[in-house]
């Protein structure tokens, strides 16, 4: 991997986060003077004057865009409405509790998806692929939201196993982990199988073969490692969509992470708090775009050499 | 094709029917309108689990009859998912079109603007939106017109690029047929499949998008409803009437089942290049 390679994923990382930062800013603008949904209506001219200075609303349109630019650049991302707080510590306050779920779902994500993608593949267009297959589609149909009710209902009124909603110990964690973390399992097992039915007509896997290589070593060793590739473009894009994926499934279980956050803040016009989940939404699909494209060049050493070959081509 | 494959697009296909034959015609279906409540018939069970005829899929908790509630929430989330994929698509592909058409500088913004686009998930900009401009009925159909446009034009300007070095555009062409006809009498209709291909791909994404904001309550406000509507009202009485919730719910599921399923089938017949 040349540091060019890098430099240029570094620039684009940066000029992401910009277009991010600035199409929050143009939006904002553009849905009218924001003054109006910041602040309580029916306010006196002055106090509304004091509250423009504050949130950084005087001055022409370039010089708010440069001093909301330069506070972005200070970590100073406004004030939230319900708490009066700083949007960064509300923010930054729940961001430990998405983490913690998105981890445990992406965890069974891959604990289930892989292996059945493996089997699928293994079954190719026999009962057990079928089965896998549907369970998939299944998968790919059934809102989160849905699913996540029709755990309550079994689990919660039902058989009074598991708490319906909020944050504690590790039965709190169980159904949302299931309803977030089966949805991206169906996705791991689409990918693995046919990434896998792709190489596995290749001459390196009749050599395996060949080879009298055992059949647990043929996939896990052999096949798997060029499926690696498009298996890392997904994990890549569910990190990045890390938030968003949250949105849903921490509302049903009242999880108190970023993503209901998100919602709290969207339904009470919480404008500083959208704004910073906005662009922390753009930094972490950018940042996981840029790992997936250096991951690429180790687990696969031809995709970083491709320009130099070309170039010393003839 | 194997029988098992084709008895499941049949049912499919069924479902679906029966779906858009609900939003269509199903007022013929109860003679309650749907946000008429009746504090005296609160949460009554639907018939299969002991309830009268009355009121054949129960009653809300606040007596609303749910099969009212059903068709008019089936109309409009199969509605609203129809004309954003109709409207997607327009922009889609005549966003793509352009891009392949108008030079370099037309191409670059508009590919400039998918990869923008792209770098954030549908849902957390559809959720900027909603908190900026407010909720509204217009704001939130053209949210779901919106959503995908972007697929529609790499899709079409790649097509598009591809088709313009073929023959018979060159034929076109040379008996003297302007670009703005080439484009729209001949390469439109040669690239009309991929774009078919990819509303069946959108349109259930779609019914997910309304239905999930909706759900959230961030879309189709009260005393309107929608699937995703009905489900999140659902949800606070699941307790007492837990069918509110889950008679919505299982629409949403069977219906996006359904179209992913006929799409595939569409998608089979259409797209040589997946022909096995």
């Amino acid at each position: 991997m040349t540091s060019r390679f890098l430099v240029r994923k570094l620039l684009r990382l940066l000029l992401t986060l910009w277009a991010a930062v600035t199409l929050v800013f143009v939006v904002l603008r553009l849905s009218g003077d924001p003054i109006v949904a910041l602040v309580p209506a029916d306010l006196p001219d002055a106090i509304l004057e004091q509250y423009r200075e504050r949130l950084g609303l005087t001055g022409s349109i370039l010089e708010q865009y440069g001093a909301y630019l330069s506070g972005v650049l200070r970590g100073d991302f406004g004030y939230s409405f319900r708490t009066a707080g700083p949007a960064w510590d509300v923010v930054a306050s729940r961001v430990p509790a998405t983490l913690l779920l998105g981890g445990a779902a992406m965890a069974l994500a891959i604990l289930v998806g892989i292996p059945a993608g493996i089997a699928a593949a293994h079954w190719h267009n026999r009962a057990g692929d079928r089965v896998i297959m549907t369970g998939a589609v299944f998968g790919y149909a059934m809102p989160n939201f849905f699913f996540g009710i029709l755990l309550i209902l079994l689990f919660t009124l039902n058989l009074q196993w598991l708490p319906s909603g909020g944050m504690g110990g590790f039965s709190h964690l169980i159904m949302p982990t299931l309803t977030l973390g089966l949805a991206s399992a169906g996705a791991f097992a689409r990918f693995t199988r046919s990434s896998l039915l792709e190489v596995l007509g290749a001459g390196y896997m009749r050599t395996a073969r060949a080879k009298g290589l055992s059949l647990r070593r043929q996939m896990l060793v052999h096949a798997l490692r060029g499926a690696l590739v498009p298996l890392t473009t997904l994990l890549g894009f569910t990190i990045g969509a890390l938030i968003a994926g949250a949105v849903v499934t921490e509302t049903v279980f009242a999880w108190p992470g970023v993503g209901r956050l998100l919602v709290v803040s969207v339904s009470e016009r919480d404008l500083a708090v959208v704004q910073l989940i906005v662009i922390l939404a753009a930094a972490t699909m950018a940042f996981a775009n840029l790992a997936v494209d250096l991951a690429y060049g180790w687990l696969d050493p031809r995709i970083g050499q491709e320009r130099r070959s070309q170039r010393a081509g003839p | 094709m194997s029988r098992r494959r084709s008895l499941g697009r049949t049912v499919a296909l069924v479902v679906l029917a029966l779906v858009v034959g609900v939003a269509l015609f199903g007022d013929f279906l109860t003679a309650y309108p749907y946000d008429q409540s009746n504090l005296l018939a609160r949460n009554e069970p639907p018939v299969f689990l002991g309830g009268s005829w009355d009121h054949p899929l129960g009653t809300d908790r606040l007596g609303r009859d749910m099969v009212a509630r059903l068709v008019v929430a089936i109309r409009i989330s199969i509605g609203i998912a129809a004309v954003g994929t109709l409207i997607s698509m327009m922009i889609g592909t005549s966003l793509g079109l352009l891009a392949a058409r108008r030079g370099k500088a037309a191409d670059d913004a508009v590919m400039g603007l998918v990869d923008l686009q792209a770098a954030l998930p549908f849902i957390i900009i559809a959720l900027a939106i909603l908190a900026f401009f407010g909720r509204s009925l217009t704001i939130f159909i053209m949210l779901i017109g919106l959503y995908g446009w972007e697929v529609y034009a790499r899709q079409v300007r790649g097509a598009a690029l591809a088709a313009r070095n073929q023959p018979y555009i060159e034929a076109a062409r040379a008996v003297g047929v302007t670009t703005g006809t080439i484009y729209r009498r001949h390469i439109l209709p040669n690239i009309s499949n991929i774009i078919i291909v990819q509303a069946t791909l959108n349109f259930p994404q779609a019914i997910l998008l309304e239905t999930g904001l909706s759900f959230l309550g961030l879309g189709i406000q009260p005393p309107l409803t929608s699937l995703g509507q009905l489900l999140g009202e659902g949800r606070d009485s699941l307790a007492s009437s837990w069918w509110v919730a889950v008679i919505p719910g299982t629409v949403i599921f069977l219906t996006t089942l359904a179209v992913s399923l006929l799409g595939d089938a569409l998608r089979d017949r259409l797209d040589p290049t997946l022909r096995r």
